[in-house]
């Protein structure tokens, strides 16, 4: 707060006339700095009505620091003359014996205050120059407020416990607060966006009665990653480009006998229908040890188990990492998040399957959603969904589904009548959406910017636009 | 998924009308195609290489459309428009027939034994009186090329070649050679290369490199003469010149060389039923002859048409549809499966043409129907599947965890599950060799060798990201690490960790060890030393000397503590002194009231399916078995003994093909040596006798063998379960009144036994047994555990589980007769052997 001396100067002024003082005058009368009294008038605006202060501003003309100069010490001009002796050059003599030095006169006047003598024209000419300039002066016109008082009450910052007590808070007047200014940040830790993302997915599914699957085994035979779900050993997808195979423990020890023997067979040979692939099937192929690229083999596991009991429809899901040998770009990284469904009941349809994709992506608040036939080796029919981006004004893919094939289930040994629907999306792609990332590396891994997890917000609904 | 590049007008013309973009893009979309891309020749040259080389370019509209990949007939344009057309209903689906040449003999391809070892299969077809045009000579070439890339696995699998049959005579031979007696003058080329030669040629060639690996290192190379010795082709290499198709060729004959027949069957069909639409008999194909190294000739293209019955029902069913019969024949008609009702029911019959080697079951012909009825007419319905969720009880504590641990003040970070060897290992100050980490074999950068089998490099790689966000920086993380266990059926397991890290300017232990004593606090573990949790120095070489400690949770290490090691923090390029916490936290899980799911599956099948695929024959003994942990029945009545003798009357052992614990647990439950007139049992009972003086050196047994008694107790047996003694008193002074109540009641006993004699209330237990730290002999505590004897008392198998930091416990299953063995008779009996034993837990009762 500004010396209180000057404050209640200030006030006596302003208390003897009747029409208010001019801060510039009162700062030239006082002798102090101008920039003195403006933060008086601002401290007194604070206290309230006390007084009133209107801000004017006017110009007046200055000398620079060379016009200054030559108001001392004269111009150019006329210290050269004075410069040169007498007797000097004989071309001095050719010209004028005196000089009457008109600018240091004029800006003389200008020092003194006296500007308004001058022609705008002999000052703009002399700004010309960059002697003189024009400088707005803004001051405050002060005049009584309402509730003016020569006195200063000190005003209180804050509650305190002793004013609660003695109860003297009634009389205290406080300070009001700035109501513009940010709060003090909290000092707390803050979830990752991408799980936060993924609590929610599971929330969705939990919702919907779906049991989530153990998919805690990131290392996965191919047997189970490719071999179980009908997908042919020469599939691109099992190349050394597109998986992560192991080189220890390269191999995988133990199959359920019976159930390898079935898959070899439908592979090789075909059965429950099938005509199968037709070609040499390698239990080598199955053996090796890979990263999993899906969580599907997961659900391939939990199919075979529930094939081994008494069939009861089940809805499964998951939301876990899997591993991609692949390119990566902005994107694309060798790991991400699968999300999965899995409904397995006695006579599902395809419209089921459509169905249940609609009731989930109604919860993720998408509501627009269509179909379109595509090509998966385990499943049939396959469809990818996409959904209508209102942004875009397009329909982009959100996701793949499917009906696993009976040369998958029924190897499994599960009843012929039962049918098993299956959906999945990855988490990364509406994670970046919602929290607005185009940078996959932002989001996972350890060059992840901090700054962006301590200010990403809850995540209500997932991504209402993919 | 393939993409096939086709010039617009060129399409719209063949397909009769012209589409606006949006129309044509909806029409793929229906029909399961997507188009990708519209551009033209100049367009992609210039992005790819600039304007300049893109003037003079055709900028002729092209439609780049994803094909699925399963559909090799709609890689060319003529499939395209083939197979819209017929959807459309604006074409009646062609019907492909192979034909004798009119004159004389067809042509003949002679395989001779030396491609047995290189590439063992081949096959042939001549297209007759082929007018080519440029755009169809382009077509022809092209189908080849995208063939070539999908279906023939990037030649790997099948190769194609094509000749000008007028420049050639037959018969044709394939055969292998040594590469340096193979000479002819190449596709393209002005001289004649000998096969060694040209692999060298080849080794710069952008395209035809790729291909080379697949014969390289072969001792003979593929190769086609004719009966004049001019080469054809060098599969899966080159072509000769000689026999170069042009566009004045007439009459094309066609090789496919494979090491997998069933598909150079595929991609001969494909080739002819595409381009024989250009021949002056359309949809005619010359047959050709192929002769075997064993003198068996077969005659190709085989353009087998099949035929499948299904019914009208099973469409409907299975697609969620109410159609008539005849209209779904009519649907499926425009997929090019010619059907139709046949009249008995709702049979449908379906024609399979040779163009659709896709379907290969009902379903895939179910999901032809549903396309042309339109996926997006089906009515969406909701399954009344009913379903009560259950969370995965680890996640569950997980997620749990991640609110409390983030509300105390600590931010999560989420790192890759891989990461490079030097991450977890060198610059942790630990040997790769002591960590159990899995290695991956094909890593395309040092960042994915290995699973990472620590949280802990990838939060000091967070921070060292982040230097710039203000201190201190407090960070964890809850997620899976993967070690070695040779235990799973894969060799390897995801264990759940939870690290956190404190860097500031100043170490911060305590920040550390407060959130270590909130975290138990969350878990509801109390301080103290025994039956809590307790901290006690540690020697680690990640960590500062005197500045780490073992966290030890009832007795068990579950993780450590501590303040970083300087060298530590300077490999991961961190300047600030730091602590961090990393522990299990899979031991935390204790009982939930849901029946937890695992993924481990049976290995051995009890439950025996009808498998169409079956012979009958094979249902034997298995179909009495009715559970996991039920086998044979009680081995000590005649009914159980009988059960294992018809098991074991095709069998050796219980299980696979060696002598295993199996056999001991189900040789120990067998009261006395069988009688003789059980064959089977007592020839397997004295092989097995034959094993026990190094029965401990057997392999474990693969599957959990529990013998039961057989009937389940009714209600009114309920009055056996109140005699048993769960506290057994051993009080020594019994009153003579007691010792005459328990007199009375075994007697009582005896005679309910003598009534039903299979009626023995027995329990499965899994115990788990825990040392004092990693350097108990776990042998020598498994040898003492199994000492104990009791009567009624039967040891089974057992494993060595690891519970964190190399400790671990022993996991010992055993059988008890109720009346005779308590679990704290059991768990005083195994603790006596204190210098071995720190605790015994029941992990598992079950009734039998």
């Amino acid at each position: 707060m500004a010396d209180t001396g000057v404050l209640e100067t200030l006030l006596q002024r302003v208390e003897k006339v009747d029409d208010g003082v001019d801060s510039l005058a009162v700062a030239t009368s006082l002798g102090v700095d101008h920039q003195v009294i403006v933060g008086a008038v601002k401290s007194l605006q604070a206290l309230g009505d006390v007084i009133s202060a209107e801000l004017r501003s006017s110009k007046h003309w200055e000398l620079t620091e060379e016009g200054t100069e030559i108001a001392e010490q004269g111009s150019h001009e006329s210290r050269v003359f004075s410069c040169i002796p007498q007797e000097g050059l004989a071309q001095s003599e050719l010209m004028v014996e005196s000089i009457d030095d008109q600018v240091r006169e004029k800006l003389l006047l200008v020092q003194k205050g006296h500007s308004t003598q001058l022609e705008e024209k002999e000052k703009n000419e002399l700004k010309k120059r960059k002697l003189l300039s024009e400088v707005t002066v803004k001051s405050y016109w002060i005049t009584k407020g309402n509730s003016f008082s020569t006195t200063i009450t000190k005003q209180e910052t804050e509650l305190t416990p002793e004013m609660i007590a003695s109860g003297n808070w009634k009389e205290k007047k406080f300070k009001p607060y700035n109501f513009e200014a940010m709060g003090v940040a909290p000092d707390c830790g803050h979830l990752h966006p991408l799980m936060k993302v993924r609590t929610q997915f599971r929330q969705i599914f939990l919702e919907m009665g779906f049991t989530e699957m153990p998919t805690n085994n990131f290392i996965e035979s191919s047997f189970w990653n490719f071999d179980s779900l009908f997908q042919p050993q020469q599939h691109p997808a099992r190349d050394q480009h597109d998986t992560f195979f192991l080189s220890d423990p390269a191999h995988a020890h133990e199959f359920p006998q019976d159930y390898l023997e079935r898959v070899k067979k439908v592979h090789s040979e075909g059965g429950y229908g099938s005509q199968g692939y037709k070609y040499d099937w390698k239990i080598e192929e199955a053996q090796k040890n890979i990263l999993r690229t899906h969580t599907t083999a997961v659900s391939a596991r939990m199919l075979y188990k529930l094939a081994q009991q008494k069939f009861t429809p089940v809805k499964y899901f998951s939301i876990d990492r899997v591993f991609r040998n692949e390119t990566l770009d902005a994107t694309h990284l060798a790991e991400f998040h699968q999300i999965e469904g899995v409904v397995a009941d006695y006579g599902l349809t395809l419209g089921d399957l459509m169905g249940v994709l609609h009731q989930f992506f109604t919860k993720l608040g998408i509501t627009k959603l269509r179909f379109k036939p595509a090509y998966n080796p385990y499943t049939e029919p396959s469809m990818e969904v996409f959904s209508y981006h209102e942004g875009l004004k397009k329909w982009v893919e959100v996701g793949n589904s499917g009906v696993f094939r009976p040369e998958m289930l029924l190897p499994m040994g599960l009843p012929e009548d039962v049918s098993v629907i299956a959906w999945g999306l990855s988490l990364e792609r509406p994670t970046m959406i919602k929290y607005g990332i185009n940078n996959i590396r932002e989001l996972v891994g350890h060059k992840v910017n901090l700054q962006m997890v301590y200010d990403s917000p809850i995540c209500r609904n997932p991504p209402t636009h993919f | 998924m393939p993409t096939v590049g086709v010039k617009r007008d060129l399409l719209f013309k063949a397909l009769g009308r012209s589409y606006t973009d949006e129309e044509f893009d909806e029409l793929c979309f229906e029909f399961g195609l997507e188009l990708d891309e519209i551009t033209s020749e100049k367009e992609i040259i210039s992005r790819e290489q600039g304007d300049t080389k893109a003037s003079g370019a055709s900028d002729v509209i092209l439609y780049k459309i994803d094909v699925p990949a399963n559909r090799y007939d709609l890689l060319c344009l003529e499939g395209l428009v083939r197979g819209l057309q017929v959807f459309k209903n604006k074409l009646e689906v062609p019907r492909y027939k192979r034909v004798s040449p009119l004159s004389g003999e067809p042509q003949k391809l002679i395989i001779t034994k030396e491609t047995e070892a290189v590439r063992p299969h081949a096959v042939a077809a001549v297209l007759r009186n082929i007018t080519f045009t440029q755009e169809r000579y382009d077509s022809f070439i092209e189908l080849q090329e995208k063939l070539h890339q999908n279906i023939c696995r990037k030649r790997s699998l099948v190769a194609i070649g094509t000749h000008d049959l007028d420049t050639i005579s037959g018969p044709f031979t394939y055969t292998a050679k040594r590469p340096g007696d193979i000479s002819f003058k190449p596709l393209n080329q002005t001289k004649e290369y000998t096969a060694t030669q040209l692999m060298s040629l080849y080794k710069t060639d952008s395209h035809l490199r790729h291909y080379l690996h697949i014969i390289e290192d072969k001792p003979l190379y593929p190769v086609i003469y004719d009966s004049n010795g001019v080469v054809l082709s060098m599969p899966p290499i080159i072509n000769g010149d000689h026999s170069k198709i042009s566009l004045k060729t007439k009459n094309v004959f066609i090789e496919c060389t494979a090491t997998d027949q069933t598909k150079a069957k595929t991609v001969l069909d494909m080739m002819v039923t595409m381009f024989s639409e250009y021949c002056a008999q359309p949809f005619t194909v010359e047959e050709a002859e192929v002769v075997y190294p064993d003198g068996k000739t077969c005659i190709y293209p085989e353009l087998a048409y099949r035929k499948e019955k299904l019914s009208g029902k099973f469409i409907n069913q299975k697609v969620g549809i109410n159609e008539s019969t005849e209209k779904i024949a009519h649907l499926l008609t425009r997929m090019c499966l010619l059907s139709q009702a046949t009249g008995a029911g709702d049979e449908i019959e379906v024609e399979i043409p040779p163009t659709r080697s896709d379907i290969i079951h009902a379903c895939d012909i179910m999901e032809d129907a549903a396309i042309a009825y339109g996926f997006n007419n089906i009515t969406r319905t909701t399954p009344r599947t009913y379903t009560v969720a259950n969370q995965f009880p680890l996640n569950k504590l997980t997620e749990l965890l991640r609110q409390d641990l983030a509300a105390a003040g600590f931010t999560e970070a989420l790192n890759f599950a891989l990461c490079s060897q030097e991450d977890i290992a060198e610059k942790l100050g630990k040997k790769i060799s002591e960590m159990r980490a899995v290695h991956i074999s094909n890593p395309k950068t040092a960042e994915f060798q290995v699973a990472r089998t620590t949280l802990l490099p990838g939060l000091l790689k967070t921070i060292a990201a982040n230097r710039k966000m203000p201190l201190p920086l407090k960070l964890f993380e809850i997620s899976d690490v993967v070690l070695k266990d040779e235990t799973k059926d894969v060799g390897a397991r995801n264990s759940r960790r939870f690290c956190a890290v404190y860097y500031n300017k100043s170490p911060g232990f305590e920040v550390i060890h407060g959130l270590l004593d909130r975290t138990m606090q969350l878990l509801e573990v109390k301080p103290a030393r025994g039956e809590g949790y307790h901290i006690q120095t540690a020697d680690d070489s990640t960590f500062f000397p005197g500045r780490c400690a073992d966290i030890f949770v009832r007795g068990k290490n579950v993780g450590r503590l501590g303040v970083l090691h300087p060298d530590v923090i300077n490999r991961f390029e961190l300047t600030m002194p730091c602590s961090a916490l990393e522990m299990d936290i899979e031991p935390f899980l204790g009982h939930t009231a849901e029946t937890p799911l695992t993924r481990d599956v049976p290995m051995k099948e009890v439950i025996k399916h009808r498998f169409p695929t079956r012979d009958e024959s094979q249902q034997s003994a298995h179909s009495r078995l009715t559970s996991t942990k039920t086998v044979f029945g009680d081995v000590s009545t005649q009914v159980g003994l009988e059960a294992l003798s018809d098991f074991l009357a095709d069998k050796s052992y219980i299980e696979g093909f060696v002598a295993s614990q199996a056999d001991m647990i189900v040789f120990d439950a067998i009261p006395s040596p069988p009688s003789p007139t059980l064959c089977h049992l007592w020839r397997w009972y004295n092989h097995i006798n034959s094993f026990q003086t190094d029965r401990a050196r057997l392999p474990s047994a693969k599957s959990r063998y529990v013998l039961p008694a057989t009937p389940l107790a009714t209600p009114n047996d309920a009055s056996d379960e109140e005699d048993i003694d769960l506290f057994g008193s051993d009080d020594e002074a019994e009153s003579a009144e007691v010792a005459r109540i328990k007199e009375q009641r075994l007697a009582e006993y005896a005679a309910k036994k003598s009534k039903k004699p299979a009626l023995i209330a027995k329990s499965s237990i899994l115990l788990d047994v825990k040392p004092w730290d990693d350097e108990t002999d776990m042998s020598k505590l498994e040898e003492c555990v199994r000492s104990v004897s009791m009567d009624g008392l039967l040891w089974g198998q057992s494993k060595l589980v690891p519970v964190g930091y190399g400790i671990k416990k022993l996991q010992i299953g055993c059988v008890v007769e109720d009346d005779k063995v308590g679990t704290d008779m059991l768990e005083e009996a195994i603790t006596a052997f204190e210098e071995y034993v720190q605790s015994v837990d029941v992990a598992a009762f079950n009734k039998i």
